[in-house]
């Protein structure tokens, strides 16, 4: 049975009473603007090592946080503390901060305008909050894998982890919506190790995405946990005996389990105009997708359409409403292999004079000011497109490239270094066989161009991250990302044990 | 689930109020009463500020379990859970489970006096006079053409340990970081961090005018290649490799040969050499300027490190000794099951040579020809078992020749393990206190030597700056 109804414990809290004695306070102290936010995130981390708990977590967070424009300088406070009298004392905190920031602040604040959306609930597609599943209940699914998989060759250690987080957000502001969402996500992640002849490890990790699902995910829907486990011992042996990489320049077929990180950090940050205008300059850096660029920018080949959106089921970034009360949409970012679009929020749309935001705010938490995050940004496929065969057929010498694992791009996403879980030669339009100590290094122009086949729907993965990291202080966001296959021509490709002078 | 609305009850009130609920057996309650306050910068102008209070309850509620010990954890923040609710739920989650690996008797007392003192807290007041000194950085900045960046932050947390077996103990810590990046007009950039106790302690003219300078090095621009190179690594950039380090001491991962200090025989590398170069990686509250927090404090265990070991006294750890792995984290329990020393974590990190006491100036003037580096940024490990990490350089590369800086280089993404780093040392500076940029927002505390490194790996040219 889906869940259509807002927690009841979340829902009999003062929200109306603690928001209006916020944002009147700030209106009489003449905020031009206001939001506050009550919320609750719950998050739950379990992890066992060789069938046993090593880490238990079960914490709740509850705050109001509220931000204002005053005289065209933002201010933004927080507390944990639920009452009336407390979340109008934020209104003078918060104006407090603004006036501070004045003291430094060169340029007025403005927001995009935004219609007040009046009164909503939302409540995201899922079946089971992971979240309320006892602990027992989680550990026993989990002790229950890793049991299969110890007891398998050439298992010598596994490692099973579980996050899971329920989240209600009520928001408020000046203008006159309101919203109530509730959404949950979860991920599961099973680690095994082995050692070969040398005493080198290796290793071995699911490829089960994220997922903004309920606990039903774990036990089949939208995922073969089953099957994926059981595979997983013979390719880790497989791993074990294959050769080391020969470095040079490969062409790669690279599946969705590793190809939705590398548009995440080569199109999805790339692609938020906070970064792009400076605002990140100092910490998660800025962009070669310059702003006086967009309509003209060759991001890649023609083959390359991207969308941003928040509007995806199950995607880790969907919701109904961001946090300035703006509705979630769905927008291009590449049409065509053209920079035509970038990710936004309500003051740097202003800025740019792109008119209506569309609608990227976030804050990981009660006590975090707003700032423009990361979409569910996703690499279209190609309607009535090959499969992973086809793709594979036009490679004489090449890598399918399957997971992610270590990834590293620098702060304008020029240049980027991914590694994965398995690397599979493509020898004349044939699979055959792993091979290991594979990255693959490129710059995010030269990779995009280089795009020359793109999976149709078939071959489409929703996937993405729970720990998007960016501002100061620092704020960890979920995001989605969705691939088909695609095929990517002469990717320089290294050789890690070389690389570390082994 | 019940929330509390009102006012926050005194930590101590809570304590007792937790204790009673697990009815006077084995538990621990944990309080963190903190606050933090902020103001961000950029394109000369301030952006996003604040300020906020903070307070997570953490309850361990330990039972006995077939033979053994089994925990059951919870924490929420503020009221979002009433304090008996948690010690519930926690009881609940304990009489669910097996006996925990890492069960030990609970520690007893000591109970300090000042447990009953009030939490302390920061408030951005306290920034105004920083507001004042960037405005004017600003100014300077807008006329020579040049961009700011930054970031400055203190945060206060309270945090007071008690347990059903008499532990009462308090601890107030204080951090801050204050960071200034700067551009230039034609694209060169700078940047300079470090980390303090107090908002006091900034000089953001100083600042200011060390990152002009390093902004005129950028005045010739010198276009090199991948290759390994000699560099140098000023103790910012230092402490973004040596974190890591530090950060994969885990026993248990070393014994699984999961990390680099699992031996390729089986077992862990405690005691085997290496690096030549006798350097001390170490930890210790007490540090000179470093102190921190003295007793282990944590909500929940992990591989290394238990609740059960809560309020343990931390001392003086060295990680590394004279070059050899003297020390890996252990839990009292794994440590007594690989007979070796229980060894919880501090929250600093110093490495150090005996004798070293040359500044990142006189490393350079040493320098015949070399890569003069600022700090380093987004490493991540691409293979465990080398703990070879990749990363790139940021905000600052210089070409060093003669003992002289001559002009400013593109910037490298780099493949190294930092146990390669320091075994290719060729000199070590004094240690000086640092702020990674890379991991200083989990890691403020730690001092580390300017490094002069033959070799260094720059696997591939990065275009950005």
């Amino acid at each position: 049975m889906p869940v259509v109804r807002i927690d009841e414990a979340f829902d009999a809290l003062p929200l109306g009473q603690l928001t209006a004695a916020a944002l009147e306070r700030a209106a009489a102290l003449g905020a031009g603007h206001a939001e506050v936010r009550v919320e609750r995130i719950r998050t739950q981390a379990l992890s066992l090592r060789d069938g046993q708990v090593e880490h238990a977590s079960d914490d709740v967070e509850l705050g109001v946080g509220l931000r204002v424009l005053h005289d065209g300088s933002v201010g933004f406070a927080a507390t944990v503390e639920l009452a009336g009298d407390a979340a109008a004392a934020l209104a003078d905190r918060a104006v407090e901060a603004a006036r501070l920031a004045a003291r430094a602040g060169s340029r007025r604040v403005e927001l995009a305008g935004e219609a007040a959306h009046g009164t909503h609930t939302w409540v995201a597609p899922y079946g089971r909050d992971a979240t309320a599943v006892p602990l027992a209940e989680r550990v026993a699914l989990l002790a229950g894998w890793s049991d299969r998989l110890a007891s398998t060759a050439p298992v010598e250690h596994v490692t099973a982890t579980l996050l899971a987080v329920s989240e209600q957000k009520h928001f408020a502001d000046l203008a006159g919506t309101v919203t109530t969402q509730q959404r949950v996500r979860l991920q599961p992640i099973v680690e095994i190790l082995a050692l070969d002849g040398d005493g080198r490890l290796e290793t071995m990790r699911t490829l089960a995405p994220p997922a903004a699902r309920g606990y039903e995910y774990l036990e089949g829907d939208g995922w073969d946990f089953a099957g994926e486990l059981a595979a997983m011992p013979e390719l880790l042996a497989e791993k074990l005996r294959a050769p080391s990489v020969v470095p040079g320049a490969y062409d790669l077929v690279i599946d969705p389990t590793n190809l939705w990180l590398t548009i995440h950090e080569s199109v999805g940050h790339a692609t938020e105009l906070d970064r792009a205008l400076g605002y990140e300059a100092a910490y998660a850096g800025t962009s070669f997708a310059t702003f006086d660029q967009l309509g003209s920018l060759r991001y890649g080949s023609e083959l390359m359409q991207v969308t941003g959106d928040r509007t995806t089921p199950y995607g880790l970034a969907t919701v109904a409403y961001d946090d300035e009360g703006v509705e979630a949409q769905s927008f291009d970012l590449v049409r065509d292999g053209t920079l035509v679009g970038y990710q936004l929020d309500r003051s740097i749309a202003a800025e740019a004079g792109l008119g209506r935001s569309n609608g990227c705010a976030y804050a990981a938490s009660p006590l975090l000011v707003p700032i423009q995050r990361m979409a569910n940004v996703s690499l279209q496929p190609a309607p009535g497109g090959p499969g992973l065969e086809a793709l594979c057929d036009g490679v004489e010498d090449g890598l399918y490239v399957v997971g992610d694992k270590s990834w590293s791009i620098d702060m304008q996403r020029h240049n980027f270094q991914f590694t994965g879980q398995r690397f599979f030669r493509i020898e004349r339009g044939r699979l055959a066989g792993q091979v290991r100590d594979v990255a693959y290094q490129a710059r995010t122009t030269d990779f995009w161009g280089a795009l020359d086949g793109v999976g149709g729907p078939q071959t489409y993965l929703l996937a993405g991250a729970f720990n998007c990291g960016k501002g100061q202080p620092g704020q960890v966001a979920p995001v989605g990302h969705g691939s088909p296959i695609a095929r990517f021509r002469q990717v320089r490709v290294l050789n890690t044990r070389a690389e570390a002078g082994r | 689930m019940s929330a509390e609305t009102g006012p926050l009850p005194a930590a101590e009130e809570l304590v007792e109020r937790a204790l009673r609920a697990a009815g006077g057996d084995r538990c621990l309650v944990l309080v963190e009463d903190g606050s933090s306050a902020e103001l961000r910068y950029a394109n000369n102008t301030t952006t996003t500020n604040g300020q906020r209070r903070d307070r997570r309850v953490s309850v361990a509620r330990v039972v006995p379990s077939a033979g053994g010990l089994a925990v059951g954890t919870a924490s929420a923040s503020g009221a979002a859970v009433a304090v008996e609710e948690l010690v519930a739920a926690a009881e609940a989650d304990a009489r669910a489970a097996p006996p925990a690996e890492d069960a030990a008797p609970l520690l007893e007392g000591p109970a300090l006096l000042d447990f009953g003192e009030p939490a302390v807290r920061t408030e951005l007041a306290a920034f105004a006079p920083l507001a004042d000194a960037l405005a004017a950085a600003f100014e300077a900045a807008r006329r020579r053409g040049d961009v700011l960046a930054g970031f400055a932050t203190h945060e206060v947390t309270t945090t007071y340990l008690a347990s059903s077996t008499g532990l009462r103990r308090r601890h107030v810590d204080a951090t801050g970081t204050f960071e200034l990046a700067a551009r230039s007009a034609d694209g060169a950039t700078a940047w300079a961090g470090r980390s303090l106790g107090s908002m006091e302690e900034v000089d953001v003219a100083a600042v200011a005018a060390r990152l002009s300078q390093r902004l005129a090095w950028s005045g010739r621009r010198i276009e090199l290649p991948a290759g390994r190179y000699e560099v140098i690594l000023p103790p910012d950039a230092v402490a973004d490799l040596v974190i890591p380090l530090a950060e994969a001491a885990s026993g248990r991962d070393a014994e699984d040969g999961w990390n680099v200090f699992s031996s390729p025989s089986g077992g862990t590398r405690l005691g085997e050499r290496l690096v030549e170069t006798p350097f001390d990686l170490r930890s210790d509250p007490n540090e000179d300027g470093l102190e921190c927090i003295p007793f282990l404090a944590t909500a929940a265990s992990d591989a290394d490190v238990s609740v059960f070991d809560n309020g343990a006294p931390l001392g003086a750890t060295r990680w590394i000794d004279g070059g050899r792995l003297s020390r890996l984290r252990y839990h009292r329990a794994g440590a007594a099951r690989a007979g070796t020393a229980f060894t919880p974590p501090v929250d600093n990190l110093v490495l150090a040579l005996d004798g070293a006491s040359a500044g990142l100036d006189e490393l350079v003037a040493g320098t015949r020809r070399g890569l003069l580096l600022t700090c380093l940024w987004y490493l991540r490990e691409v293979d465990v078992s080398t703990l070879l990490l990749t990363g790139l350089t940021r905000d600052g590369v210089y070409l060093v020749e003669d003992g002289e800086v001559v002009g400013a280089v593109n910037n490298f993404r780099f493949n190294e393990s930092p146990l390669d780093v320091l075994g290719r040392a060729v000199e070590v500076g004094r240690t000086e206190r640092a702020l990674s940029r890379e991991w200083g927002e989990w890691m403020r505390r730690s001092a580390m030597p300017s490094l002069r490194v033959a070799e260094f790996n720059m696997s591939s040219v990065s275009p950005a700056s």
